[in-house]
């Protein structure tokens, strides 16, 4: 028996993204050929992106397709600090949040250690929500030097919303560009990306079931953020590269069925949620719900259980057939505290202690029932194997 | 049994694990990740510590069709070896870390948290066996590959600890034999080189490593009258019978060269002299342990083998517990030992217990 309930890691892949996959991969061709063979493929790949500006609300120019969304964020902030600091030299913030992915992190620090840009993270309260009264204390005093604001939709881990809109409108006076890292909003909370009033906004493909390996970033048609890839100057000279018009058909194709069945799937997959963080609490009285009370996506439930360690009930769970995280998934496969966990003030004994239960479209009530016959004994074992520990 | 196998990303566990499991053990895979700041690649003749062997150790894992994960046990590392390896550096003693880890991790962190997750054993790629007496009292052995044998660095295992330990690779004759069975088994770590130096170590150089940890003050070179004959950048990182990079000027009187005989700490001196001086007929520990089953009347003296460094000679000698001191009467003399190393007796090829040397006894007196 195997019960896959990581669905924020990557989701089961669609049925109607396979089909438009195997469909695309029917035919030969590079998008930027001139003869008939490479105009059917362009128009596949042009059809992808039509769909994919219906899904997010956004003209079709400014999707801007690539591998994912560490390549989205990482052009997004690259990008535009670089175009900022182009035109005003003393724009050299950039704002965040402790709370971001890597992905979007990890680049805003290469730019402060390398290229003289300084970074500010946001407050962010211990329910996970970024606290943007502090956004507007700090722009009052120093929006001259901000090169840019980066907040994440929705927090990969703990399932978190920022209230985006009300960050735009914050930024708006001040004429600073704000980018979102929306790869775990799309598909599971409604996008507007016109009346967002975000510059730039990253998605990616496998989130909503599409393969792994397709992502865009959404770039507002007035922005020219530097590129990181040059050569042939496809996707508006803002991504060389023979675009991979295949997998941006299974994305498009993803995407649609991900909003089509949205409300109903998120609404049903809440109930779920409910649901197991109730009995987790029947079960364990102990355990912590991390974000409750926050305003969160009904797909995940990010729990704390105190005196374990993560690895532990992984293992335990695992054994048990039940695949869950501790947050996201770590190239080397060694789970430190969850730096977003930490970000929110949470303590380390704490922020070590926590799984991350994520539902998606292929999830059913049996699945839940498996995950809460399979954590009491897992919550036992761990705290077992932790009280040797010390 | 359900059996974690500690898998490195080397050869050894790797051939280690396949082998438990053709026991017909229920075996899972597990690596310690003992570094928070963990290497990409490795580098040189690194053990265990970077991203690479991770994946190394999964590889061979999902060939062997067996679970694999990654055990977080950095903190502990780091206070039990490296803060302790430091720690007597600074105190002037030279310290063995793998024998630190084999009994605090690998032996200990590990083997309590696989108990606790439903474990029977931990099973290791080390070179030594297990084996049972006539009583059923199990006992640790050398292992039949003599050039490889491991049982030195396994001395700190007591009697608990042999009954939760699993060895494969003790009764094979040669670390060939395991890298061809690795290759019959197509795992991709059959010619990886072998790793010997102190895994948190980078670039192998421990004076250098440990200038980050332990100010370097400038101090007296002296010899056994306490003339100062020279100067050192800070005492940490001297071996006893050390000869090379002592920079002394004025040559002996007797022309013949000189080693470092003792470190002070509390005077940041060290003690140069000659080779005769390093002469060590007795060593002494309050640390001791024993492998198995402990020798009947510890309080008489009886007879044994010691050896003092890993790879090291083995000499005979007398051993008894005096005063909650183990001391160990050599037989013949050994040249240059370090407190802080570990003397680790022996009967034949059986690993009968182990001290860390407190102090030695030259048949020189040290002035003090």
């Amino acid at each position: 028996m195997s019960v896959f309930l990581d669905h924020a890691s990557t989701t089961t892949l669609r049925e109607e993204s396979k089909a438009a996959l195997l469909r695309a991969l029917e035919e030969t061709g590079n998008p930027s050929s001139v003869h008939s063979s490479g105009q059917l493929v362009r128009s596949i790949l042009e059809d992808a992106r039509d769909q994919i500006a219906k899904a997010i609300n956004c003209n079709r120019s400014e999707v801007i397709f690539l591998s994912g969304g560490t390549e989205a964020d990482n052009h997004a902030i690259k990008g535009i600090y670089w175009q900022q600091i182009a035109k005003d030299p003393n724009r050299n913030i950039i704002i965040t949040a402790a709370t971001e992915h890597h992905a979007l992190l990890d680049p805003a620090i290469w730019l402060e250690a390398n290229q003289g840009a300084k970074v500010h993270y946001l407050r962010v309260e211990s329910d996970g929500m970024v606290n943007l009264n502090s956004l507007q204390e700090f722009l009052t005093e120093n929006h001259r030097r901000v090169a840019l604001i980066s907040l994440m939709t929705v927090n990969n881990e703990t399932g978190v919303i920022t209230d985006i809109q009300k960050v735009s409108e914050i930024a708006k006076p001040f004429g600073i560009p704000v980018h979102s890292d929306a790869v775990a909003a799309f598909g599971h909370v409604p996008i507007d990306f016109a009346s967002s009033g975000l510059a730039a906004m990253s998605i990616s493909g496998h989130k909503v079931g599409a393969p792994i390996g397709i992502g865009a970033l959404i770039v507002r048609r007035d922005m020219k953020p530097e590129s990181l890839l040059h050569g042939g100057g496809q996707e508006r000279a803002l991504r060389s590269g023979t675009m991979n018009f295949a997998s941006a058909a299974a994305f498009a194709a993803a995407a649609t069925a991900s909003l089509a069945d949205m409300d109903s799937r998120e609404e049903k997959l809440g109930k779920l949620r409910d649901e197991l963080e109730n009995k987790v609490l029947e079960l364990i009285p102990e355990a912590i719900v991390t974000t409750k009370g926050a305003n969160r996506v009904p797909h995940n439930a990010h729990l704390i259980f105190p005196n374990t360690q993560s690895d532990s009930l992984l293992f335990l769970l695992d054994q048990q057939g039940i695949s869950v995280s501790s947050g996201s998934a770590c190239q080397a496969g060694v789970l430190g505290p969850s730096h977003v966990l930490i970000g929110m003030g949470i303590e380390e004994n704490l922020a070590k202690a926590c799984i991350r239960v994520t539902l998606g479209h292929t999830t059913t009530a049996a699945d839940i029932d498996a995950f809460i016959a399979a954590i009491g004994p897992a919550v036992s074992g761990a705290i077992k194997a932790q009280a040797l520990q010390n | 049994m359900r059996v974690l196998a500690a898998m490195s990303g080397g050869v050894d566990s790797a051939v280690a694990a396949a082998r438990a499991i053709d026991m017909g053990h229920e075996v899972v895979g597990v690596h310690l990740a003992l570094s928070r700041m963990p290497g990409t690649l490795r580098t040189g003749s690194r053990g265990c510590c970077t991203i690479e062997d991770s994946m190394d150790a999964q590889r061979a894992a999902n060939k062997l069709g067996i679970p694999y994960y990654v055990w977080d046990f950095s903190e502990r590392f780091k206070i039990d070896v490296v803060d302790d390896f430091v720690a007597e550096y600074k105190a002037g003693r030279t310290p063995n870390p793998c024998m630190r880890c084999n009994e605090r991790i690998k032996f200990a962190a590990l083997l309590e948290k696989g108990l606790a997750l439903g474990f029977d054993a931990v099973c290791t790629g080390h070179y030594a066996s297990i084996e049972e007496d006539a009583e059923g009292n199990l006992e640790l052995h050398r292992s039949l590959a003599m050039a490889k044998d491991q049982s030195y660095v396994l001395g700190v295992l007591n009697r608990e600890q042999l009954s939760h330990s699993l060895f494969p690779l003790g009764a094979t004759a040669s670390k060939d034999l395991v890298r061809k069975e690795a290759q019959d088994r197509g795992l991709t770590v059959a010619n990886k080189p072998d790793s010997y130096d102190i895994c948190f170590i980078p670039e192998g150089d421990t004076r250098d490593w440990l200038k980050d940890f332990v100010p370097t003050d400038p101090g007296r070179i002296v010899d056994l009258d306490g003339k100062e004959l020279g100067e050192h950048d800070g005492h940490v990182g001297f071996t006893i019978g050390q000869r090379k990079g002592l920079r002394i000027g004025t040559p002996a009187k007797d022309g013949k060269p000189r080693y470092v005989l003792d470190i002070r700490p509390k005077t940041n001196e060290v003690v140069v002299g000659p080779e005769a001086a390093l002469e060590i007929t007795q060593l002494a520990g309050s640390r001791y342990s024993w492998c198995g089953k402990a020798p009947e009347n510890l309080d008489d003296f009886f007879d044994c083998e010691v050896q003092v460094r890993a790879h090291g000679d083995t000499v005979e000698a007398q051993a008894a517990v005096v005063d909650g001191e183990l001391v160990i009467n050599l037989k013949t003399p050994f040249y240059g030992v370090a407190t802080g190393q570990t003397a680790v007796l022996y009967l034949g090829t059986r690993v009968l217990g182990q001290t860390t040397i407190d102090r030695t006894q030259s048949a020189v007196t040290l002035s003090v």
